[in-house]
């Protein structure tokens, strides 16, 4: 439960523009220090990044000099044209994107009807179930991953996608953002639909969607990220190597290449980039879906 | 006479209603439900029958009672899975906590690129483990990689091995660990800092608090519940530390960096023993749940 107030205690800090908040303004040597420290601690969260798309752009052999080559002597683009024939990336990409795009939308789906009912039905049994979805925060599904196997062996899904998108969909996670925005949302808005006719699916459907997109946005990219990035899964039920993700094939482009660290690296930041780009453009609403519920996928 | 049909026959529809509504509220929940009961309900129930059995790669299992207890108490590498993993969380948590708070409080002044910063401590987050992995095993590289350049270069002459070392393996792993989720668990205390009213500093200040009073007396309590839920993330989170490990250092050298996470995996996907697995699944299982729950406790008595 406790997850429940304090995503509503985080929530207005999000809400409310920053800037409005009076802070009192620093001395100079506090400011200095303060950019001291950010800068240092952005340097420390960057640089591997910029180390690894520099090296992506070098000879193999300059990867790791001594001193250390902070930028390449020429910018060897061909590496990203030599890792397309080096390994199967379209097929990987391609089963990615065929796997977050599903899951993300079923997760979507099923997640915020279900945060419909919790939110805004009342039946018996409500409570314990919503509490039967926050307990399993603190059940890490390694430890469950055995009996779940099984279960997907028994019913002949492991070794397809079919596995994956049955693993990542039905998650707690979009339950409980969607249940937190909904709650924010006007009970009279309802009242004043039902006493129209509107059906509780039309509510569902005609106000309580149209009003939660940046909710919906938010669930949208974290769990599309979530399935992108996802190892564990594809690595225990996708075997066959037409089925591989992006993350399973760099991981055994890595093995395979192993001394070819450019080529490593190039296939890293393509691995990388399309959730590089999609954070840029939607940072605001992963920070958003974070901080309401205070959790991950 | 009349009067008792007369509300029989209210209540009626009354209560026809409050089915109807409970059936609408049921469909509701029920596709996630579903999913959710057979994906995750189903296999955390059988897990505490297959810990009992035998279970093995043909299907076949036979009820084994504590056997595989009686095995997981004398097998050597379970300790030793499990004394890392304690490692792990021990170093992981405060040090994860302290720099996300110090990141936190420094970015809840006004300075200017803070936004940039956040976004940018974010994005260790958002990246894929697998990139992550080999861009960190290629800077920890005990001869060329920069990390030790670095260091040769400020004056240590021995530079630890780091991922190829025993000793250094975990360190490493625990330095990545932290660099990865500083940024979302900074961004979650900032949050809470946020909330906290200015009015309370101001009164502190009147009152003659310095800054480390204010710090402890009123930002301390004020963020008791975020820092709370914070714990209670991150001590999960480092107890079933897997997937970091299993791409950096896979485990090694040695059983250097093996964690209760990853002998699950081992025992029960290379080695097909998924009866002995689930005992260990049980164990890690019980000690999530043993912790939050103590945690939980420790709070509620502390609030009072």
């Amino acid at each position: 439960m406790a997850t429940l107030t304090e995503a509503r205690a985080l929530e207005p800090a999000l809400t409310a523009p920053p800037r409005r908040r009076s802070r009192r303004p620093l001395g100079r040597t506090g400011k200095v220090v303060g950019y001291a420290v950010v800068l240092v601690a952005a340097a420390a969260l960057l640089l591997p990044f910029y180390w690894m798309v520099m090296s992506s752009l070098k000879n193999n052999s300059d990867v790791f000099t001594i001193p250390i080559q902070w930028f390449p002597k020429t910018f060897v683009w061909s590496n990203y044209v030599d890792i397309w024939s080096k390994g199967d990336m379209l097929t990987w990409l391609k089963n990615t994107l065929v796997l977050s795009v599903s899951v993300t939308f079923l997760q979507v789906l099923t997640g915020s009807f279900a945060a419909y009912g919790f939110a805004r039905m009342r039946f018996p049994g409500r409570d314990a179930l919503f509490l039967g979805y926050i307990a399993t925060i603190a059940v890490p599904w390694q430890s469950y991953m055995i009996p779940q196997f099984i279960l997907m062996s028994k019913i002949h899904l492991t070794n397809t996608l079919w596995s994956i998108i049955a693993l990542q969909a039905f998650g707690a996670f979009g339950v409980f953002l969607m249940k937190q925005f909904f709650e924010t949302v006007p009970e009279e808005l309802s009242e004043a639909a039902r006493i129209d006719g509107l059906s509780e699916y039309g509510i569902y459907r005609r106000i309580m969607l149209p009003l939660s997109v940046p909710a919906i946005a938010s669930l949208t990219l974290l769990t599309f990220v979530n399935t992108w990035n996802d190892y564990l899964g594809p690595l225990i039920y996708l075997r066959s190597p037409d089925l591989w993700t992006i993350q399973l094939g760099l991981k055994s482009f890595i093995s395979q290449y192993n001394a070819d660290y450019a080529w490593i690296m190039a296939g890293s930041v393509v691995s990388v980039l399309p959730i590089a780009i999609l954070f840029m453009l939607g940072q605001r609403y992963f920070v958003e879906g974070i901080a309401t519920t205070g959790l991950k996928g | 006479m009349a009067t008792t049909t007369l509300t029989a026959a209210r209540r009626r529809p009354g209560s026809r209603l409050r089915l109807r509504n409970s059936l609408i509220g049921y469909s509701f929940i029920l596709p996630n439900f579903l999913g959710f009961a057979i994906l995750t309900l189903i296999p955390v129930g059988a897990l505490f029958y297959l810990a009992f059995t035998d279970w093995n790669v043909f299907g076949t299992a036979s009820w084994t009672g504590l056997a595989n207890f009686r095995r997981l108490i004398h097998d050597a590498s379970f300790w030793t899975a499990f004394r890392n993993t304690l490692y792990y969380s021990v170093l992981h948590i405060p040090l994860t906590l302290g720099v996300s708070l110090c990141l936190a409080l420094l970015l809840n002044r006004k300075l200017r690129g803070v936004t940039f910063f956040r976004t940018a401590a974010f994005f260790p987050y958002i990246t894929s483990i697998v990139a992550i992995a080999v861009v960190w095993n290629a800077l920890f590289s005990p001869k060329y990689g920069p990390i030790n350049e670095i260091l040769r270069f400020v004056g240590v002459d021995n530079p630890p091995g780091w991922t190829s070392s025993a000793t250094w393996s975990m360190p490493a792993v625990i330095i990545v660990g932290v660099w990865r989720e500083m940024g979302y668990y900074m961004l979650l205390l900032l949050a809470g800092l946020q909330t906290i009213p200015q009015q309370l500093y101001e009164a502190a200040r009147m009152d003659g608090a310095n800054a480390w009073q204010r710090f402890r007396n009123v930002t301390i309590p004020s963020l008791r519940p975020t820092l709370f839920f914070v714990t209670v993330m991150l001590t999960i989170g480092s107890l079933k530390v897997f997937d970091l490990i299993l791409v950096m250092t896979n485990g090694g050298p040695g059983q250097s960096t093996l964690v209760l996470s990853q002998y699950i995996y081992k025992k029960g996907f290379e080695e097909n023993q998924f009866g002995y697995a689930s005992m260990v699944a049980v164990v890690l299982f019980l000690l999530c749940v043993l912790i939050t729950v103590v945690q939980f406790v420790v709070n509620k008595r502390r609030e009072r």
